[in-house]
This record gives structure tokens, sequence and C-alpha cells, in this order.
């Protein structure tokens, strides 16, 4: 919009200006209250709405999912083996005869719990780091940029499979490599946001107002970072579900017979061949569905807090 | 029978398409140039004269049309023509050039290649010759060794050449019409007056005509014969430049007329007639003492070294001439500021004036020299150090830009009490909001506005909001960096009258950073030039500015563009 | 070439990051190699000894210098499953790996590129809609899923694509080798039926690929068009007149590369990870599939020349990105 943006002030639309006064000038009338600016957003872009309510769906699942599924999702019984959806059984039976409705919905909460796990650790190690780094330069600057260099350096998921590897086969460990490939990007976004404020006008402003440094990253730099961060793990939950999923689709992490979406379509796998489809498809088209739902989330809610950065 | 004028406005309006509904951005304008003219369009934000060219070039943004109204150049109906023919007469009969000519090119392109594209997409050259064309073009816009200039990149050369290339890719196919949008602005004075006199010679020369968009009225009345008066979308008067000054007849020319900075007026002329406060504002006399500030050889150094050098040093051992030499920002000045005394610091870009009042306000640590406040060196105590000390109270600042300085989470009135928050003695909550709204009265923000967020408020108000902020605790010297460059012409006015209020007041000391030499001459009992990190001249404000005794300053003040008065 | 040192210069700390955290992870690998060699009958005494000899028991520092010294003859340890030594396994799996990702990341550029431009130039028309949801849902397939997905419809259901079982049929021959990638060596022997046999085993694992880098690459593209579009430089370009081909792909086109370019450094990143999954679905026999499988058996050396092969790889792609920024972008090259 940089056609109809006026020297003397930075508004970018040619709204005003008012009639000045000796005394005052006329200002936009105040913005809507966050609800209200809410409800226009989900307005102008239903799909973000969508979103929202399969995320409550999504969350509801992972919460009650367990108590309220039809069959136990361990009880096997090879006599109902690899039997097609039908009114019994939803989303059909696997090789041992289990229900895969069941099993995929209490996945829901494995696979939620890994993602939610693994962000809300990455925001707060790397966020932190990330904002002393741009803020105090330096040392602080020049480690943490080794360390997330480091880390760039490999091919995520490869360096994931090799984390996983060694620390040991468990779900915590799917948590912390994924926390750790993650890193990079949480320290790199909070770096960057704090740079860019460690300078400004506002800061500068503080710190003649006798603030000291601490009180400057604590109280105003901080507040004003949060926002973007969110955006970013809401973005990022996604990706956490999918790094899950593969690892465990190869085999490393969760073991069966857990139910979870990954190994789920692991096993199926070996029966897409043979025509089967309906064991991988399920858990698969879950995976597909709760990473649209955050992805879509994610887009929502940078919408909301920052539109400048809309794509 | 007078010939048809060239470019022919009638009854233009001009929507635009947004979030909040349809605004029209511009309203039943009318506007004529005839061929060898020169006309100013003026305005302050918000008044459509730059969307009225954007118009007429048929660039608008997508969410723009043109919804009723003609634009006629050269006999052909631009509004209603086929884009196929709007983009023949882009370039070739109409040029139009814009603010900020580094952007305005393209970053990965040499700039002789950008002449080349225009020269053969219009036909005024062939492949084997355009070249030779394109060089020539460089030569017209006097840009010196223009055969090596044209392997440059943009980012190569300075603001001001970059502005020559814009203008030669426009003038390059010899158009009967050129826009000129605020070509100067962010330039500094000097450079501005050589594009402006480039531009009217070369338009001259030509018998072309141009259009000169432009928030300063100063500027149009000095170098357009006729001047038109836009807004909020509508134009407001229209009159040969001479009379604009002389005898401006719409209310809000006179306005505008008046809240012009220029010499031979006082800060109290600058406002609109029956709004200057009736009565001698009551002053506060501070004991006459020893100067309050005292800057004595002031050194900034930056290394120059960059990482080419250092790896340089690496593998040869060996450091060249420029490697070595430090960059002086500022080079070794002195200078005093008394109790009660407001004293301007001008100078052009990368003078040094910024850094200088950084040091002051000890956000930045000086390489060497000293800084006497009220007799005290604080030069030596660290910046970082600097906040927590009770000697922050006294020296405070207000900013250039008014939305960079307030927190963008912050309210108002906690943007205000900040500092009392900070430094100030404990008070209650009742006692602070009092004290808040106290200032926010004594600057001249309704107290109403106080619960708002930056984003919510208009330029003029964030600059209160800044200046109250830099009051709230009574201190003794206030730096005011650029204060007023980002606001309207008639804001200013309000806010210079305010500021030199709030001084008498509370008999505070200023130091007025400016490049604006008009309103430097409006406010400041002494004023110091800076050029390239030293003084080049100082003294009361009226001496130098009638009889500067040194050329750069002669220099300054010529450069100022003069409207016939 | 000042550039280019420079940049090998600057790889030159990922590089050594690279080979300390490989070494680190690898010794921390659960599982003692000792007691794997020495057997399953042995005694105490026996597994110390050939803890020994493997050089397992002497200190951290020791151990490293010895591994540098190793890596430096090209001595990437030896398979306790297969008894080949991981070198050469992996230099004869990597063609096939490298023939997949670079043949998915082909395809994928020649669609999400001009479907980026187009979105861009075409706001709000049915390609703006169509790359959008492309991308959006693009991020959301799991790689291992579209991979089956495409089985299941190509294979299974319309009998179009052979069966997933690796680079050729199992009545072919591989063509002489020149590259390692099935698909030149039989152009370059001229062998059509070898070239279709082989072109036909790709198609879907690249396919799979190709969708996967997709969305990345589109969104990109779209959102730096979209920005350089708005531009000063472009407006400029349109107010002289400039033919709207002109300004797309000399003005806005080369500049919104920059961006997307910097973008495939982290697209090789997703894609040399998918590569594994995709190996896997397929039964390709590349170094993902060879990774897996040491993985499940807890082989150790094949599983660090494997992450080793793969960062240092990675290094080297990114290293040829930044030259061709580069060469894109003058500010880089001149100012450096």
């Amino acid at each position: 919009m940089s056609q109809i943006t006026e020297p003397g002030t930075l508004q970018p639309l040619p709204l005003h200006s008012g009639d000045v006064t000796a005394d005052t000038d006329i200002a936009r009338p105040p913005s809507p209250s966050l609800l209200a600016h809410a409800r226009y957003v989900v307005a102008e872009n239903p799909v973000t709405g969508l979103a929202f309510v399969l995320f409550v769906l999504i969350v509801a699942a992972a919460l009650f999912g367990p108590s309220l599924v039809p069959y136990d999702p361990l009880a096997s019984n090879t006599a109902a083996a690899l039997q097609p959806p039908s009114a019994a059984h939803w989303f059909g039976t696997d090789q041992l005869g289990r229900d895969i409705f069941s099993r995929v919905v209490v996945a829901t909460r494995l696979d939620l719990g890994i993602a939610v796990a693994s962000v809300a650790l990455v925001f707060v190690l790397g966020g932190l780091a990330g904002v002393a780094a741009g803020y105090f330069g330096g040392w602080t600057d020049r480690i943490v940029g080794r360390i997330a260099d480091t880390i760039m350096a490999f091919p995520l998921f490869v360096l994931a499979m090799g984390i996983v590897a060694a620390l040991g086969n468990t779900v915590t460990n799917i948590v912390i490599a994924t926390a750790i490939i993650n890193f990079p990007l949480y320290a790199r976004v909070a770096r960057a946001e704090a740079n860019v404020r460690r300078e400004a006008g506002f800061v500068q402003a503080a710190r003649l107002s006798g603030n000291s440094e601490a009180r400057i990253v604590l109280g105003h730099v901080l507040p004003n970072i949060m926002p973007i961060m969110v955006v970013q793990m809401s973005l990022t939950m996604g990706y956490a579900i999918l790094n899950a999923a593969g690892l465990s689709f190869i085999g490393l992490g969760v073991r069966p017979p857990q139910p979870e979406w990954g190994i789920m379509v692991a096993e199926g796998a070996a029966f897409i061949v043979s025509g089967e489809w309906w064991i991988a498809l399920f858990p698969g088209l879950a995976l597909m569905l709760a990473v649209f739902c955050f992805n879509l989330l994610g887009d929502g809610v940078r919408d909301l807090v920052d539109p400048q950065r809309r794509t | 029978m007078t010939a048809p004028p060239l470019l022919d406005i009638a009854g233009l309006t001009v929507e635009f398409m947004t979030r909040r509904g349809t605004v029209t951005a511009v309203e039943k304008v009318d506007l004529e140039v005839r061929k060898g003219e020169t006309v100013g369009i003026v305005g302050e934000s918000g008044s459509g004269k730059s969307v009225t060219s954007y118009a007429v070039m048929r660039i608008l943004d997508r969410a723009g049309r043109i919804a009723t109204g003609s634009i006629t150049f050269s006999g052909i109906d631009v509004g209603r023509a086929a884009e196929s023919a709007v983009r023949e007469l882009r370039g070739r009969e109409m040029s139009m050039i814009f603010q900020n000519p580094r952007a305005a090119l393209n970053p990965i392109r040499k700039v002789g290649h950008q002449l080349e594209d225009v020269l053969i997409e219009h036909a005024q050259a062939s492949p084997r010759d355009a070249r030779a064309k394109a060089i020539e073009a460089l030569a017209q816009v006097k840009i010196a060794n223009p055969a090596e200039r044209y392997h440059a990149y943009p980012f190569e050369l300075s603001g001001g050449m970059c502005q020559r290339v814009v203008i030669a890719i426009a003038l390059a196919c010899q158009p009967q019409l050129l826009i000129a949008d605020e070509p100067t602005t962010g330039l500094d004075v000097t450079t501005q007056k050589a594009v402006m006199d480039l531009v009217v010679e070369l338009t001259r020369a030509r018998g072309m005509s141009s259009i000169l968009i432009t928030h300063d009225l100063g500027l149009a009345a000095a170098y357009c014969d006729r001047v038109v008066v836009m807004q909020q979308g509508k134009v407001v008067e229209t009159a040969p430049s001479a009379a604009i000054f002389e005898a401006p007849r719409h209310a809000y020319t006179r306005k505008l007329m008046r809240a012009t900075p220029r010499s031979g007026v006082t800060l109290r002329d600058l406002l609109p007639q029956g709004a200057a406060p009736a009565g001698a504002t009551p002053r506060r006399q501070r004991e006459p003492a020893a100067p309050l500030l005292v800057v004595e050889n002031l050194v900034k150094e930056y290394p120059r070294q960059g990482v080419v050098g250092k790896l340089r040093h690496l593998f040869t051992n060996k450091l060249e001439p420029e490697d070595e030499k430090p960059f002086r920002a500022v080079d070794g000045i002195s200078f005093e500021v008394g109790r009660g005394e407001t004293v301007g610091l001008v100078g052009e870009s990368g003078c040094g004036k910024s850094t200088t009042s950084m040091m002051i306000t000890r956000l930045l640590d000086p390489t060497s020299g000293r800084i006497l406040f009220d007799g005290e060196d604080i030069g030596t105590i660290p910046a970082k150090g600097f906040a927590r000390l009770q000697q922050r109270r006294r020296i405070q600042m207000v900013f250039q830009d008014p939305t960079d300085s307030l927190n963008p989470r912050f309210s108002a009135a906690r943007a205000i009490a900040d500092p009392i928050l900070q430094l100030g003695d404990k008070l209650s909550k009742r006692a602070l909001q009092s004290r808040v709204e106290e200032l926010a009265t004594l600057v001249g923000l309704p107290t109403a506005l106080l619960d708002r967020f930056p984003h919510q408020l208009s330029g003029g108000q964030k600059a209160r909001v800044g200046i109250a902020r830099a009051m709230a605790l009574d201190p003794d010297l206030v730096i005011l960096d650029e204060p007023t460059a980002a606001l309207d012409v008639s804001v200013q006015a309000v806010v210079l009258n305010l500021l030199d209020d709030l001084k008498a007041r509370l008999g505070m000391s200023y130091l007025f950073v400016s490049h604006d030499l008009n309103v430097v001459r409006l406010l400041c009992d002494r004023v110091i030039v800076m050029r390239q990190g030293r003084i080049v001249e100082t003294g009361r404000t009226e001496r130098v500015l009638e009889a500067p005794a040194a050329a750069y300053t002669r220099e300054l003040l010529a450069a100022i563009p003069h409207p016939p008065v | 070439m000042h550039q280019v040192i420079k940049r090998l210069g600057s790889a030159l700390p990922s590089l050594i990051g690279v080979i300390v955290v490989t070494f680190i992870l690898t010794r921390a690998l659960p599982g003692d190699p000792a007691a794997y060699f020495a057997g399953p009958a042995a005694t105490a005494e026996a597994v110390e000894e050939v803890r020994r000899q493997l050089g397992l028991d002497r200190p951290l520092f020791v151990q490293f210098f010895a591994y540098l010294g190793d890596l430096a003859r090209g001595d990437l340890g030896t398979s306790l499953t297969t008894g080949q030594p991981v070198l050469t396994e992996i230099a004869t799996r990597l063609p096939a790996s490298a023939e997949l990702t670079l043949v998915g990341l082909l395809l994928s550029i020649l669609v999400a590129v001009p479907l980026g431009v187009m979105a861009a130039t075409r706001p709000g028309s049915w390609i703006d809609h169509l790359c959008r949801m492309v991308t959006t849902a693009g991020v959301s397939l799991p790689v291992f899923f579209t991979g089956l997905l495409l089985v299941y419809v190509f294979y299974y259901l319309l009998g179009w694509a052979p069966a997933p079982l690796g680079r050729l049929d199992i009545f072919a021959f591989p063509p002489p080798q020149v590259t390692g990638f099935y698909l030149i060596d039989s152009l370059i022997a001229g062998d059509l039926e070898t070239f279709r046999a082989a072109a036909s085993q790709l198609a879907l694992p690249a396919l799979t690929l190709g969708i996967f880098s997709l969305a990345p690459i589109a969104r990109m593209t779209r959102a730096s068009m979209l920005a350089v579009l708005a531009s000063d430089f472009v407006r400029t370009a349109r107010a002289s007149g400039l033919s709207r081909r002109r300004v797309i792909v000399t003005y806005a086109f080369r500049n919104a590369m920059l961006p997307v370019v910097t973008t495939l450094g982290m697209v090789f990143s997703f894609l040399l990870g998918a590569n594994v999954l995709v190996e896997k679905v397929f039964a390709w026999p590349g170094i993902g599939s060879y990774a897996v499988e040491a993985l499940i058996a807890g082989d150790y050396a094949p599983i660090q020349g494997f992450v080793l092969t793969m960062a240092i790889l990675y290094v080297a792609l990114n290293l040829l990105i930044d030259l061709l920024y580069g060469v894109i972008d003058p500010r880089v090259r001149l100012e450096g």
C-alpha cells in the first residue's frame, strides 16, 4: 500500500488528518476490542472459524477420548481381523482385530501431548535464549548463534533420528529431540525481534525514564515479543506432530501396541499393496486433519495479532 | 484562442475499497496544467495530492478506482483509455518520479541497464545504440563519469545520485509532462536544492510541463508558477505562487501559509489567527549561574575495520590505510548551554548532531572529551549505569519519531507515568493519576485520550505524549531531536509553540537538534552549525542566520527555498 | 574467487560442529558394541578384551582423535549386521537417494515456482486460490502418508505404476555404472528399455517428494512475488511504461527469487529428512533405508556414517545455495 502513504505521518490509509485546531487534532476512533476483532477475522475468513471448531474437537478427543471410545484400543480379536469399515467398526479393524476408530481417537492424546510438550519446552528455552542474544549481544549472541548454527547444519529430521537413537527409544526423548530441532527457529525469531527493539525509540525512552536493562527486557521488550512468539508456537505445533509421527513411522519412540498415528500408518503400510486401505488411511487422515487444523489456527492467530505479515 | 491545456483534470473523484468500507481519497478535483507550466500541488497528509497524480498515471493500487470525472492528457481521455494505450503514454509522454530514490531503482540491476530498458521499450533507441544514449542521459542529469556510472548498482550511489538517475529515467524519452511526488523529502537541504534546480533547468530547457507535489508550501511557491492547495481530497485554492503568500484567499491556505516557518515571523505568528493564547505566559526565572551544560572536546569514534579488512590482515598481515583510521562521527567539539537558553544544533545528515545529542543524554558513551552537567563530569559515568542515577531525571529527550518512541503496549497514561514510577518519588495511585492528568493538560492532550494506545492516537497527539513524558520529572535540560520533523506543518506550528511555552513556564534549557534552519530561527537563542563531526560556526541566531561567517552556513542558507514574499 | 573462499571458510565451523555432535551422539548410543561383538556367550573378561581391542575403553578425548583420524582416512567403521565397511555401502547407496531427491525437487520447482508467480500476478483468481489451497494442504500432509496414498491409487487401484519394490523391476538389469543415476546411465548407454523401467519405478517416490516440497516453495514464491510487486522500484518500472512482461520477468521475478533461493536451504533440510521416510515406503535402496535398518538392529557405525554423510551433504548444498545467491544478488558479491 506504499502508493497512498503520505509523508508527514505514518498512517497507511488516506483517511484523515482531521481538522487541525489550535489545540488538538482529532484521532481515529478507538479500535474495537480483541473479541470484536476476533469475530471480524473469523467472519472474513470462515476457514479460521472452522479450524477453531476442529481444534476444540481435537482437544476434546485428547481429553475425553479414552473414556468414550467403544472398544479397548489394545484388545485384540483375531477373529475379526482385517475387516473393512462397517457399522460395528467405523474405521474397520487391523491385523490383530483391534478397532481402528478407538485406536485413532485414543492416539490423539499421545500425539497432541508430545507436540504440546515439545513446543512448550522450545518456546521457553529458545525464546529466552533468543531474547537474551538479541538484546544483550556480545558473547550471549555468539554462543546462542553457535548452538543454533550447529543444529541447523544438520537436516533436522536426520538429527532428530540421531538424538532419539542415541538417547533411547522413548516418548520423552521424542519430545526432547523435537524441541532441539526447533530451537534454532525460535531462537532466531526471538533474537530478531529483540534486536529490532533494542535500539527502538521506546526502549531509549525507557532508559531515559530510569528503567534498568533487566526491567526493560522483562517489562518493555518481552510483552511486545510475546504475540509473535505465540504465533510461532501455533505454526510449529503442526510440524511437531508430523515430526513425532515420522519418527514413530520408522520405529523410533513409540512402541507397539501403544496407539499412535505414526506407527498405525506404518503397520497399515504393509497392507496397502493388498488393498486393505483402512488400516493406514484413518490414522493418516487424523494426522493430516490435526496438522491442518493447527496450521490454519496459526494463520488465524497471526492475522489477529500482526496483520501486516499476512501471506 | 488559447491552446487547450496539456493536462485537464475535471471533477475527478477517486475511491478506495478498504476493510472499513469505501474511502473517498479525492473528491471533485479540477486541475489544469498548461504547456511549459510548473504547477505545485500542496497539502498535508490525507489531502489526496499523491493519489491525484497516481490517477493521472493510472497506477492506482488495485483497491482504487476512478469513480467519476475525467483526465484528459494531450486530448486523450486517460481515465477511460485501455491499459495498453496508457502504457504507451507512461514514460514516453508523461513520467513520474517519487520519494526515496534508492528504493525506486531495481537493486540488482545496473542503472545503465535500467535506463536502456526504458529507451528500448519506447523505441527511442535500438539495442545497439541504447548504451550510448543511456550514458548521454546520465550526463544530462550532471552525473560525473557517466560512462563508469553506467555500470553502477543503486547501492553504490549516494541518495542524491540515485535521484538524478531516477530523473534521467523519467526524462529519457523526452516526455511532455513530469510529475514529481515529494522528490526531495528525506534529502539534505543542499541536495534538495541541487535536485530541484536540476529538475527546473531540464524541464524549462525542453519546454516541459511539470507538477510538483509537496507538503512544503514554501518549496512550491519558490519553484512553481501556480500552486494548487488541497485539503482532505478537495482542491481548496488555486493561485499564482506570488499570490499564495501575499494574498491567500481560503482559510486553510492562510493557515498553511502562516504555519510555514520562514524569516520575518515569530513563533506566535505560525498559529492560525486568533488561536494564540492571550496574555503573556507565566515565566519561571532560574537563578543565573554558571552554564548548565559544558561540552569540551567531545569525540566519538567508530572502528572502521570491517570484515574484509580483518580478513586481509589475517592473510597478508597488511593493513590498507583506510582500514586503520577509525571513523570519527564527532571530532572534538566544544560548546555550552546556559540555563533557560535554547540552543540549536544544526547540520545535514551525517554531521554528527544526533550522535552528539545521544552522548549528552548519556545513551551513548563518548570516546573522549568531557561532558559537564551543572559542574559535574557525567561523561565518565557509563551509559549502562546512568539509568538509575538521580542525574537521569535532569536530562531528558523528546524523540523525532513519535510512533517509534512509544511502547505499542503502553497506554498514553502508562507511558507518561513511566519516568515517575522509575525515578520519581513514590506516589499513591491517585496522586500518580492526578500528576499524569496535570502533565497531559500541560501539553494540551485531552485527558480523555489518556487510556488510548499509540495506534489510536494521531501524530500530533503522540508527539504530545512524548513531550509530557519528557517533562514528567521537571528536568533541567531537554534535548529535542527533530521533534516535529515527522509532523504536518500545521501540527508542527502548534507543537513548536507548545515547546516554547513549556520552556518559559518550567524554566528548562533546550538543545534543539534540527536540519531545518527556518524552525531553528524561530525557537533558538543561539545556534551551532555542524558539519562532518566538527563545529563550523556558532553564535546568536539572528547573527548567524543574517550574517553568516562560514561558507558552509552561507551554503545552507542559500539552499532554503525562498517563497516569493 | 575471494567470495568462494570466504564462504568455504564460513562452512568450516559448521563442519566441525557436525563432526563433534555426531561423535557425541553415537558414543551415547545405548547398547554395548563390545558385548555385541564378543557374542552372547562371552564372559565379562572377554567383553572387556573386545572393548580394549575396539578402543572403547580409552578416554573420550583419545577416542575423538582416533575418530578424526579414521575420518581423514575415509574409514567410517564397519556395519555389524552386514560386515561391510560403512563407507562402501554409503557410496553404493548414495546415488539412489540423490537421484530420488533431485528428481523430486526438480518436479516440485517446475510446478511450484510458476504456480506461485501466477498466483501473485493474478490475485483473487482461481489460480491464486488453488495455490493457497495447495500450500495449506501441502504442509499438512505427512510425506509417508502421501506415498502410501499414491501407491494405493496408482498401483493398487489403477495399476499404472509398478510395485513399490525399489529402483528396478526384479527382472531388469541396472545400466553400466557411470554416474550411478539410472536415468542418466541408461540414456548414456542408449538403453531406452531400462530407462523406461527405471523411470516408472522412480515416478511415484519422486512424485511423493515433489508434492512434499511443493508447498513451501510455492508459498515462498507467492509471498516473495507479492512483496516485490508492491515495492517502489516495480512502481517506477510501471510508471516508466515498461511492458507487463518486462516488469514481471526482469524486475519482479529476479528480485523475488532471492528469498526463494534462501528458502531452498530449509527445503533441502526437510527433503533430506523426508527422503528417509519415502525410502521406507517404497523400499528404495538408498542411504535412508540403510540407516533405518541399522537403527532397528542397533548397529551404530552405519547410523554414525549416515548422519555424518547427510550433514556434510547438507553443508555442501548450503554452500552452493550461498554461492548461487551471490550470483543473483550483486549487493552480496560486491559489498562483501
